[in-house]
């Protein structure tokens, strides 16, 4: 008896110190975690109040933290004379492509890769391996000879292609598309449907989550990208946002109108953080998936 | 069972029906992966330049004339330098913050857990060409950060025309960048750790710091190993970050492989350029192949 009360009195002696202990590690914990959420947010905090600043107000105290009066007349000037509209435009129409591109691309090959048994199947698997590390630095020269050779230089054809069939996008089909069991497609097969058949009427309908993740992988990919678009858009006609917003910071006449330049950072991060902010999760497992950003 | 072990039957190979299936991403592959790879090792050995774009085969084989002048470039050497810097302090850096708050987000809290990932994770997400500018505004002679340190008594540099402060911000850049990254791995990591382990030791009398460093660590080393090697490929690669900041100033003092290849490219040398990028490509291979092996188990 007597041994039973000890044990049970150490017990809940170790465990009323494990509460104390935490009560005070915990609010510590939280007070350092809410110090690195300020931190991390500080650029959102910048980019909204220097946005709202008028150019006069940046030039004579360019470091004020908010605006003195608030004013959207950056963002008019943005779409009224800095060609804005038509940047946006153009990222609009190469994500469409990149993205119809990869789900097309993506779930026939992924399809493939995990259910089909063909001859060559290591070595397309082993295509889609290499395509992944093949670092962009190594084949862009080559990448745009080639886009100058097809006629598609300056052209949002020439920006969108290279992107429409992503390794990444094949990789998370095909991952998935294992997890998809084998004797639905038997089954289909035995009651004599087609191939074709079979990948559009059932695999298909399963591969909705897969669909969804390539979905905002491969839109997130296009709307950021910068270096290649960067190196085949030659005219406004054919800038993405993220090209036409370093064109616009780059031109002499705009150096120190920061106001304009931050009107223009909050209207190319803002559709993708409010896809964000309501598709989180599939943004994170798209990254913990693969590794790409 | 046996039928994975036993030969299948010729009905059940879809060779032609598979390649159809393949047809538009092999198509994309061997125009954009693998004709691009192979000719750029064929460029690096020719004296190409942007003028001879029209007509390719009219210039001449040079062997390895690009990559001996490659390595007596002063600023070539300089921008490994520069790339071995970011790698250096930039992967430990952003393992090391990535892993405390997934911890910290895993182990230590109940409440909030999801709006905090939604805040270390926004970067990973955020454009960089924007987000870049908002670092110059930022950082420039007059600006907040400047505003700030002069309010503690510190006279405030032109961080990004100092070519030893320019370095360390767009370090910084990176960090912000990419620790979400690391972060979301590491808690997949520590989800994966099974509770029990942890109740066993608790009972065994093991406190939180042994547990974390006999449990979690030893189990977290498969993680640790991919998060370690796929933050070295993304800093081998960097460029943004250097290009839109300081666009590899003052001085080349932030001049990565990846810009001196663009810069070369921008110059018209494409010869040089592409021995340039196939130096780098060598090396992310050889980085990327720990990976592969690291990765495969799970695949």
């Amino acid at each position: 008896m007597s041994t039973i009360a000890t044990v049970r009195d150490t017990e809940m002696i170790s465990a009323r110190v494990a509460v104390r202990r935490r009560s005070v590690t915990r609010p510590l914990l939280y007070g350092a975690l809410v110090l690195c959420a300020l931190l991390t947010m500080l650029p959102f905090v910048w980019v909204i109040s220097g946005s709202l600043r008028s150019l006069d107000e940046i030039r004579s105290d360019p470091g004020a933290w908010l605006p003195a009066h608030a004013t959207l007349g950056n963002f008019t000037r943005l779409f009224a004379t800095e060609g804005f509209g038509g940047y946006l435009v153009n990222s609009i129409v190469v994500a469409i492509i990149v993205v119809a591109g990869n789900i097309v691309a993506a779930s026939a090959a992924g399809y493939a890769l995990a259910k089909l048994d063909f001859a060559g199947k290591r070595l397309a698997f082993g295509a889609v391996m290499a395509a992944m590390m093949v670092p962009f630095t190594a084949v862009f020269v080559t990448q745009f000879v080639i886009t100058v050779d097809m006629g598609l230089a300056d052209t949002l054809a020439g920006i969108a292609l290279p992107g429409v069939a992503m390794p990444m996008s094949v990789f998370i089909m095909r991952q998935y598309a294992m997890s998809i069991p084998g004797e639905l497609l038997e089954a289909a097969r035995i009651d004599g449907a087609g191939e074709f058949r079979i990948f559009f009427r059932i695999f298909l309908p399963l591969a909705g989550p897969a669909v969804a993740t390539i979905t905002i992988m491969s839109f997130l990919a296009s709307w950021n990208n910068f270096i290649w678009p960067l190196i085949v858009a030659q005219s406004m006609s054919s800038y993405t946002l993220p090209v036409g917003l370093a064109a616009t910071s780059q031109a002499a006449s705009h150096v120190t109108d920061y106001g304009l330049l931050l009107a223009g950072a909050i209207v190319v991060m803002l559709p993708v953080l409010v896809l964000f902010l309501f598709l989180q999760r599939y943004f994170v497992q798209g990254v913990a998936g693969t590794g790409m950003r | 069972m046996t039928t994975t072990v036993a030969r299948r039957p010729r009905g059940s190979r879809r060779t032609g029906v598979a390649w159809l299936f393949l047809a538009p991403f092999a198509i994309v592959f061997l125009l954009y992966t693998a004709v691009p790879t192979v000719a750029a090792l064929g460029f690096s050995l020719t004296d190409l330049r942007g003028t001879d774009l029209r007509d390719p085969f009219a210039v001449d084989f040079t062997g390895l004339e690009n990559y001996l002048r490659l390595f007596q470039d002063e600023s070539f050497l300089r921008d490994i330098l520069n790339t071995a810097l970011f790698v250096v302090v930039g992967v430990p850096l952003t393992m090391g913050i990535g892993f405390a708050l997934a911890f910290a987000l895993n182990t230590g809290i109940r409440r909030l857990r999801g709006v905090f990932r939604v805040v270390f994770f926004a970067p990973v997400v955020t454009n960089i060409v924007a987000v870049a500018l908002i670092w110059q505004y930022a950082f420039n002679a007059g600006g907040t950060v400047n505003k700030v340190l002069g309010a503690v008594g510190f006279a405030g540099p032109n961080w990004l025309d100092d070519p030893n402060l320019a370095m360390p911000v767009v370090i910084l850049l990176g960090i912000w960048r990419n620790f979400g990254t690391a972060m979301v791995l590491f808690l997949a990591g520590l989800q994966a750790v099974p509770q029990d382990v942890y109740e066993a030791a608790a009972l065994d009398g093991a406190g939180r710091w042994r547990q974390l460093r006999n449990i979690t660590l030893p189990l977290l080393l498969p993680t640790t190993l991919m998060v370690s090697v796929l933050l070295t490929v993304f800093y081998l690669q960097v460029f943004d970050e250097p290009y839109l900041l300081t666009n590899g100033g003052p001085l080349g003092s932030t001049e990565s492989v990846a810009l001196y290849t663009y810069h070369q490219f921008g110059s018209g040398a494409l010869g040089t350029s592409s021995a340039a990028s196939f130096v780098m490509l060598v090396l992310v291979m050889l980085v990327s192949v720990v990976q592969f092996r690291l990765l495969r188990p799970r695949a």
